[in-house]
């Protein structure tokens, strides 16, 4: 079911250029004005978009022919009653000059087929355009896109850095203008929100170490290494949660009743257990861990001592 | 034999001979951070229960490296359609892959695990046949379970050359095994995975962190331990079954062995004696009987189920160990945190 299309959101429209053929109507008065934008409320579906599409966007963005200045691909994911997801998404190959543009439909579609085969409740969403604006050349491609699936969404990505961040941001298209005479398309934007699987959530916590090794590259650690590294991690959060304390306590800052009760929630969670209990429950569980071991020990020496009577 | 080295202190590599040298052409993995999501992806979406997903790499070779670039899943096999041709349909991707610039050279493939019992017939035939085809291939081995307890468990394995010479003469009798001197730590070698992010990819990590929540959900300090441990045994203790079954079989393999072996030998005497008192009463000797055709050896049993086996029983010991250090180190963090109040 696509959600219900939106006339206009906003009374705040500045300009509203010809509607001829052109309609990419920017709401918002400073464009790419993140603060802004996430103020605004729009009416029309949430899109919750995964980690993996963003890193493919980069990629293909990363591995455009010679000459061309952005790339294009399609989007697949599920549809919700208030939003959608987006799980997957494929390049596909496009020429754009001044005047027109030529899309591979023929490859979109065999690849819809492949993707399909793998994972067949993906449906095609939307499509994807790197670079900061909305062109002409989207609005047609849009209406492609409005022949596969109804009610695409455009997701632009600004891989090139243009404002100096990746401007994220997703568009529904509607019609607007005077019906009967020049009718033009107006791309209305939509809260864009990340979700992540629990494992996806801590793929992406591994990537982000890349970032401050010094050759951007990083080893999988093992064993008490990853312990270790979670534990210095809630560490410096509580090292942040004392010194917001300690402000308040010396007046730096204003306390705030709600942070009050959460930080009474967090001293009242660990758990109050006579020492006697507490005691016998460390015990039995480390007993259970050294037993454990002490098996999986045995079984190894086990089968290496079969292995060397096997070969005499 | 330099390849016969105590592998026991390595604690991190227990299937492989990590030693100083691997002398195999590729010493190292890199693979992009858009792979690792790609096969956790394919894994959530496509891979519950205790089935396992798997599907393709691709990159190329840049030195003693294996980059990894990209990778695309396969479809599970499905009952409904047993035509469906995974030659063609690998080949369709690969081509349109090419046309936008995505490296399409084969490198390997990728498979998930259900707690770590991969090490099977099917996973060394297929890597055989990929090590053979292509030299420097590798399987990487996806971990979802040990993933989702906090920390990605990733890793890459090839078959040492040893074993691709055993494979590739099909000779599974013990004496083929004694010639070869493989043990079940010598099957496979690990290799060591490095994650390398272009700039882009950085940038984009960054806005994510920007605007996403913190993870409330801090897996790794969990101290729960009896479910994960409760099934690892089980599957720890199914596979000793086997083993022992194994080991009863060739027990008796060998004994049925010997009998022959005595019986022959009390045939030859008997007949030498018959012979010798033949020869005494002056009459001819009997024929010498073809003795191989009257006692035939039993069949030597093939080993390489048990290296198998052996193999993944000591993968499953090594997880276990991983795990039981891990959480007792978390039980004595919580201690200490009790201690204090």
């Amino acid at each position: 079911p696509a959600p219900p299309p939106h006339p206009h959101p906003q009374e705040n429209k500045t300009a509203v250029r010809p509607p001829a053929c052109r309609g990419s109507v920017r709401l918002s008065p400073a464009a790419g004005d993140r603060a802004s934008l996430s103020k605004m409320s729009v009416f029309g579906p949430v899109v919750k978009i995964h980690p993996v599409v963003l890193a493919s966007i980069c990629d293909s963005y990363e591995r455009r022919n010679e000459g061309a200045s952005r790339v294009i691909g399609t989007l697949l994911g599920t549809i919700d009653k208030h939003s959608i997801e987006v799980t997957n998404c494929f390049s596909v190959p496009h020429n754009e000059s001044e005047d027109e543009v030529a899309v591979d439909m023929e490859f979109a579609k065999n690849m819809y087929e492949l993707h399909k085969r793998v994972s067949p409740t993906e449906v095609i969403i939307g499509w994807y355009a790197t670079g900061f604006d909305i062109t002409e050349h989207s609005v047609l491609i849009h209406e492609y896109y409005s022949r596969e699936a109804s009610n695409p969404i455009h997701l632009t990505a600004d891989t090139a850095l243009q404002s100096g961040k990746m401007n994220i941001r997703a568009y529904v298209s509607a019609q607007m203008g005077v019906p009967g005479k020049t009718v033009g398309v107006m791309f209305t934007p939509l809260t864009v929100k990340y979700i992540y699987y629990d494992t996806e959530r801590i793929g992406v916590d591994l990537l982000q170490r890349t970032r401050v090794a010094p050759n951007r590259t990083k080893g999988l650690t093992s064993d008490l290494s990853q312990v270790a590294g979670s534990a210095a991690r809630v560490q410096d959060m509580l090292a942040t949660v004392l010194a917001y304390i300690e402000d308040v306590l010396s007046g730096k800052v204003t306390a705030d009743n709600s942070v009050g009760r959460f930080l009474m929630d967090l001293v009242n969670k660990v758990p109050t257990i006579s020492a006697e209990d507490f005691e016998n429950m460390l015990n039995s569980n480390i007993n259970d861990l050294l037993m454990v071991t002490y098996l999986s020990n045995l079984t190894q020496a086990q089968i290496a001592l079969n292995e060397k009577l096997v070969l005499l | 034999m330099a390849s016969r080295k105590d592998s026991g202190p390595a604690a991190s590599t227990g299937m492989a001979s990590t030693g100083g040298t691997l002398d195999s052409p590729v010493k190292q993995i890199q693979i992009e951070g858009l792979v690792v999501l790609k096969i956790i992806k394919h894994y959530q979406e496509e891979g519950q229960g205790s089935e396992v997903v798997q599907g393709v790499l691709l990159g190329l070779v840049v030195d003693d490296r294996l980059e990894i670039t990209n990778c695309f899943p396969f479809p599970q096999h499905t009952e409904d359609d047993a035509d469906f041709d995974e030659v063609q349909y690998q080949m369709e991707m690969m081509r349109s892959l090419r046309h936008v610039n995505i490296d399409h050279l084969h490198v390997g493939w990728y498979q998930s695990t259900y707690y770590g019992s991969f090490v099977s017939r099917a996973l060394l035939d297929s890597q055989f046949s990929y090590q053979h085809a292509i030299e420097e291939s590798v399987v990487l081995i996806y971990d979802p379970i040990k993933t989702a307890q906090g920390s990605l468990s990733l890793k890459a394995y090839r078959l040492t050359p040893k074993l691709m010479e055993i494979c590739k003469e099909k000779d599974f009798t013990p004496e083929g095994l004694k010639k070869a001197n493989i043990g079940f730590e010598h099957m496979f070698e690990e290799v060591p995975i490095i994650i390398k992010n272009s700039h882009l990819i950085n940038v984009l990590m960054w806005e994510l962190e920007d605007k996403s929540t913190v993870a409330d959900k801090h897996e790794l300090l969990n101290l729960s331990s009896s479910n994960h441990l409760e099934k690892s045994l089980q599957l720890l203790m199914d596979r000793v079954d086997d083993m022992s079954q194994d080991i009863v079989k060739y027990n008796t393999y060998s004994r049925n062995l010997s009998k022959q072996q005595q019986q022959k030998h009390q045939y030859l005497q008997r007949r030498q004696q018959e012979n010798a008192q033949r020869q005494s009463r002056g009459e001819p000797p009997l024929p010498e009987e073809d003795i191989t055709k009257m006692f035939k050896p039993p069949q030597p049993p093939p080993r390489m189920d048990t290296l198998l086996i052996a193999g993944q029983i000591n993968n499953y010991c090594q997880n276990v160990k991983e795990f039981t250090s891990q959480n007792l180190g978390k039980l004595f963090m919580a201690e200490a945190l009790q201690g204090h109040n």
